[in-house]
């Protein structure tokens, strides 16, 4: 080669143009899929809100699966009748609310500060489902989803998801076997807004007991299902003054 | 192999037993433990790194000529780092559900040390073919050591083989459970992947004592 790769100017140029070169072309790879990558997430979205009020294509009681990305759109017009924000007892309607980040208005609510925390409306065969997104931590990275209760405080479904949880320990919470468990809990404990435990030990694996509050931890996973029990618990804190209102007994 | 001259198909075939980068090099030990509680993480991890190794070994060989020694690691670093975030943003455009499951590996990716090993010894010194050959062989040896750790771990930790319940159902207690078979819990936490390792390297160099090293 012609040129003296040891001399420091050489190697200065070099280390500069790779910058240059490496840089421009992941901006160009970003910015070029950067549309394609948002549309993902925004069906990924609407794919879990609908999950969570049980507008899902599951066959059998293995698999997970939403529906289609090609009829997300139309369904989650069809389904999701009302976006509202909350400010403290009273909701205020606002267009695509589900796109808000949650994790920032639940940051600004727990500090006392002014936040938007969407609520939406759904309704699927006559029933109403009230949908409240969730964030929290589990133990490396965040933890996030969607819980949608009826008008009893009674739980018609929930979706979870997560950044970083352990494959085959944590990552389960998104598992049909977990999420299901859910299913006609009660989130209310006589007139208090309980929420529900991820519980080790009691002596419920099966889930029959849908009064007590609780849910049958997964092995292995403690500090996961504590940050799935703190999630629903700290949401649920901040969505009760409007909750009681809608609340029947 | 008709395709591939002798001394090109043992690039690719020597990593695969007797030189394998796991148990005989004993690198990329780290994401060995991580990933390999269940089938699906080790195989589409292993997808990644044959992705990744192939094409930055071949990408540095291109560039071995014209790479100050200086700072020949760090290239090595932004090549790597490079294209595991092309791979990560195509994926989230293209296969969502994919680079779903990937995220938690794809960072591992870059500090995967055959990654930066194969690019030091090999491809700096080495034509691109060669390179390419090295990296296919090198991540398929990585890839077949995973596989094998996590087909133990998950069929003995959780009863299940890509999800599927191939022992039975344990809450329902059919097939093997209903006999009083029982998960073995420690088989998904990260030391058990130490022993299953463990164990591969004992039995791979007791059938080929020429691998034991001289104490």
């Amino acid at each position: 080669m012609a040129f003296n790769t040891e001399k420091n100017s050489y190697t200065v140029i070099f280390a500069a143009l790779m910058v240059v070169v490496v840089g421009s072309l992941l901006a160009f790879v970003a910015s070029g899929l950067k549309p394609k990558i948002h549309e993902n997430e925004r069906f990924e979205k609407q794919q879990n809100i609908l999950y969570s009020m049980g507008v899902n294509d599951n066959v059998g009681e293995g698999d997970v699966t939403f529906v289609p990305t090609s009829s997300v759109e139309a369904d989650f017009s069809k389904y999701i009748v009302k976006q509202m924000v909350l400010d403290g007892a009273t909701a205020v309607e606002k267009e695509n609310a589900y796109l808000i980040d949650v994790s920032k208005e639940i940051a600004k609510a727990k500090n006392g500060e002014k936040a938007e925390l969407p609520l939406l409306v759904g309704e699927k065969e006559g029933k109403t489902f009230y949908i409240i997104p969730l964030y929290g931590r589990g133990l490396w990275d965040a933890i996030w989803g969607y819980i949608s209760l009826d008008d009893h405080m009674v739980v018609q479904g929930v979706y979870f998801d997560h950044r970083g949880e352990t494959p085959g320990l944590g990552a389960n919470i998104k598992q049909r076997f977990f999420m299901d468990d859910f299913t006609g809990e009660s989130i209310m404990s006589g007139n208090t807004f309980e929420g529900i435990t991820v519980a080790k030990g009691n002596g419920d694996p099966l889930n029959t007991d849908k009064e007590d509050n609780q849910v049958d931890a997964l092995a292995g996973a403690t500090i996961t299902g504590n940050g799935v029990t703190a999630m629903i618990k700290d949401c649920i804190k901040l969505y009760k003054p409007y909750l009681q209102t809608i609340r029947t007994k | 192999m008709a395709l591939l001259s002798k001394k090109d198909s043992k690039l690719v075939l020597d990593p695969l037993a007797d030189n394998n980068p796991i148990t005989i090099q004993v690198l990329g030990i780290c994401s060995a433990l991580a990933i390999t509680a269940e089938l699906k993480a080790a195989v589409v991890m292993a997808l990644s790194v044959l992705f990744v190794l192939s094409m930055g070994n071949v990408a540095i060989s291109l560039l071995r000529n014209i790479i100050p020694s200086k700072i020949r690691i760090i290239v090595q670093l932004v090549v790597v780092a490079a294209l595991v975030i092309i791979v990560d943003q195509v994926l989230k455009a293209f296969a969502y559900e994919l680079s779903k499951t990937l995220s938690v590996f794809v960072g591992l990716i870059i500090t995967n040390c055959i990654i930066m090993g194969r690019f030091e010894a090999f491809a700096l010194g080495n034509g691109p073919k060669k390179a390419f050959l090295d990296g296919i062989g090198n991540a398929l040896g990585y890839g077949i050591i995973l596989v094998i750790v996590g087909f133990f771990r998950e069929l003995l930790g959780s009863g299940t083989l890509f999800g599927f319940k191939v022992l039975g159902d344990p809450v329902t207690k059919t097939g093997l459970y209903s006999i009083g078979y029982e998960n073995n819990g420690f088989m998904i936490i990260p030391p058990a992947a130490l022993i299953v390792l463990g164990i591969i390297i004992w039995v791979q160099r007791s059938r080929n004592r020429a691998l034991i090293e001289e104490a």
